[in-house]
């Protein structure tokens, strides 16, 4: 419940980026340089938010407001963790689909290409896809959403080798609805609830991997305001302005926090053999 | 049990060609050719091919650079070339750095693999210890550490996780060097960082594995026996307990070897990771294929080695297996 609760604000943060931060996100002022949090302005500004006379977590080292950049952050990240996980959820439910479905030959095909995406060892395959599209923001998110397609791919192709057996499935057959249907109708919903609660942990996870990635130097390009980039970049003012990497490392940490506690949340209720903390 | 192990080994290899084939691919899939992109975005060298004025590379060197790579063939040819030259560890040169690949891996292994088996100690001591305290000392503050442990562990990116420690023990407190390579102390951050994670994962799942196993029969059986607790523990409770935990032990280290690139990163450890980086913005393909082909076949023959291991611990999975599959 509190990962839910975090994850709305996060959100709410997000989608009203404009009217929390006091500055846009690019706007710098070399004479404003690194001051520290809750710093109050050097150029005083008529400002209706209680807020708007502090740089709240400081400035960076060409007087940019980092409170600013993080709350515009959080659409990148957002963004980028939802489409990821939006182009695995739907390539891997539809490969996992026709794999369990129709056995034999299309089965055979697509479980050795998810082996294969498998047997790459975590980051890689985003990295690799990554080296051959070339480094950017979307790139990293289509990456990212690649690399994902094996574990939904998997998970939606055993319960759909389950579900196909049932009686209700076999008897939809037997009166000749067609594979499409039976697919769709009464084999997707079975999948569901697995699916759903892997595609939020898969959101805490694709989030952390695409800040990882533009950490590396591999997602998003300056000057956009990306927590893992930005982090990278400050690592040597860390001496002189401990704040930059710090604050957006946190807003990191404490986004992937709320999405995994919303995720285990998620599982408790939908998956009784779950096996949890709170047992 | 022979025959499950062969079949399981013969089947990475095919598994691994296709990690050969989409890597290639994927490589092949760059638009435009490698050595003009590379010259293109300024990445000549100071030697060698070079000629005409200005430093600009000349349209005949660059054709003999096609050919020593043999780009000037058709992409099947160039493939079948590519893995006959891999059959003979022959992963060609760099283009960067104009030396062979195989020599670069041979300098920057070392630190990679320092790294990788100093995290997966921490992964490993801190996951199972965790995970065993608080199984047996359930409700606990040692329980409830670990869960907090458990959860944060998996949300803070390592290399955050890294930026802090630095910042304290390195910046404040001078106790560590910011700069790691090679082993001792300096390694300590590294290993710390890199196995967080996965310690996060192990604890969790061996909590769980552990209270689901002292609920058993036997168990009650081995404590009704008059058993001091701790050979209950030890000797009957934690080897049942683990086997379950061994096969999630193999898949980590998968994201050991991945998650290193970062850490590498973080700490300028002069390793694997950090040339791979380096190749992706180079668009140095020869050394993309030979890293992510390597990675892929260390975690292959790990996952192999956990499997085997398996179906030691665990005398069911080798007797159902010839039904299951």
């Amino acid at each position: 419940m509190a990962g839910l609760v975090a994850l709305i604000l996060i959100s709410l943060a997000a989608i009203f980026a404009d009217v929390i931060a006091t500055e846009t996100e690019n706007h710098f002022d070399i004479a404003s340089e690194g001051l520290p949090p809750l710093a109050e302005r050097l150029d005083p500004i008529d400002d209706w938010r209680p807020w708007g006379q502090r740089h709240l977590l400081g400035t960076d080292d060409i007087g940019r407001d980092v409170f600013s950049r993080i709350v515009r952050g959080a659409r990148i990240s957002l963004r980028i963790g939802f489409s990821a996980v939006t182009i695995s959820l739907i390539a891997g439910s539809i490969l996992g689909l026709v794999a369990g479905y129709f056995r034999r030959w299309p089965d055979m095909l697509i479980s050795r290409i998810l082996d294969v995406m498998l047997a790459f060892p975590g980051i890689l395959l985003a990295m690799t896809v990554v080296a051959s599209l070339g480094p950017g923001l979307n790139n990293a998110m289509l990456a990212l959403g690649v690399a994902g397609i094996p574990f939904y791919g998997r998970v939606v192709r055993g319960t759909t080798l389950a579900a196909r057996d049932l009686t209700y499935v076999r008897a939809a057959r037997a009166v000749g609805m067609s594979d499409v249907r039976i697919m769709l109708r009464h084999i997707l919903p079975n999948v569901v609830s697995p699916v759903l609660i892997m595609a939020t942990l898969g959101l805490g996870g694709a989030i952390l991997a695409s800040a990882t990635l533009s950490f590396l130097g591999l997602g998003a390009e300056s000057p956009a305001p990306e927590w893992g980039y930005e982090l990278s970049k400050s690592r040597n003012l860390l001496r002189a302005y401990w704040w930059i990497a710090t604050f957006n490392g946190f807003a990191i940490a404490i986004t992937v926090l709320s999405i995994n506690l919303l995720g285990d949340g998620l599982r408790e209720a939908l998956d009784p053999q779950a096996s949890s903390w709170s047992d | 049990m022979g025959s499950y192990i062969l079949r399981r080994g013969l089947y990475t290899i095919p598994v691994l060609f296709g990690v050969l084939l989409t890597v290639f691919v994927l490589m092949r899939l760059v638009p435009g050719d490698p050595i003009a992109l590379f010259y293109a975005t300024g990445g000549v060298g100071d030697s060698g091919a070079t000629a005409g004025s200005g430093g600009e590379v000349s349209r005949a060197a660059l054709e003999r650079l096609r050919e020593s790579y043999n780009l000037d063939k058709s992409v099947p040819h160039q493939f079948v070339l590519y893995v006959r030259d891999v059959f003979r560890a022959d992963f060609g040169n760099s283009i960067q750095y104009r030396r062979p690949v195989t020599d670069i891996i041979k300098d920057h292994a070392p630190a990679t693999i320092q790294l990788t088996v100093a995290g997966m100690a921490v992964a490993l001591v801190i996951g199972f210890g965790a995970g065993i305290i608080s199984a047996i000392r359930r409700h606990s503050m040692a329980d409830y550490s670990a869960q907090v442990f458990a959860i944060l562990g998996v949300s803070f990116p390592s290399f955050f996780l890294a930026t802090i420690l630095i910042l304290i023990f390195a910046i404040n407190l001078n106790w560590l060097p910011v700069i790691s390579n090679g082993i001792g102390p300096q390694l300590l951050m590294p290993a710390i960082t890199l196995g967080a994670a996965a310690a996060a994962i192990l604890a969790r799942l061996t909590r769980s594995s552990m209270l689901d196993v002292l609920s058993r029969d036997y168990i009650r059986t081995a404590r009704a026996k008059g058993l001091i607790e701790s050979k209950v523990i030890w000797i009957h409770a934690l080897r049942n307990a683990l086997i379950p935990v061994i096969t999630v032990v193999g898949l980590e280290f998968g994201s050991l070897l991945g998650g290193a690139v970062a850490i590498e990163a973080v700490f300028f450890r002069q390793g694997l990771g950090m040339r791979l980086v380096e190749a992706i913005e180079a668009r140095d393909y020869p050394v993309i294929q030979a890293l992510v082909l390597l990675a892929a076949v260390v975690y292959a023959v790990v996952n192999l080695f956990v499997d085997i291991l398996y179906t030691y611990v665990d005398p069911r999975v080798r007797l159902t297996d010839q039904t299951a599959r």
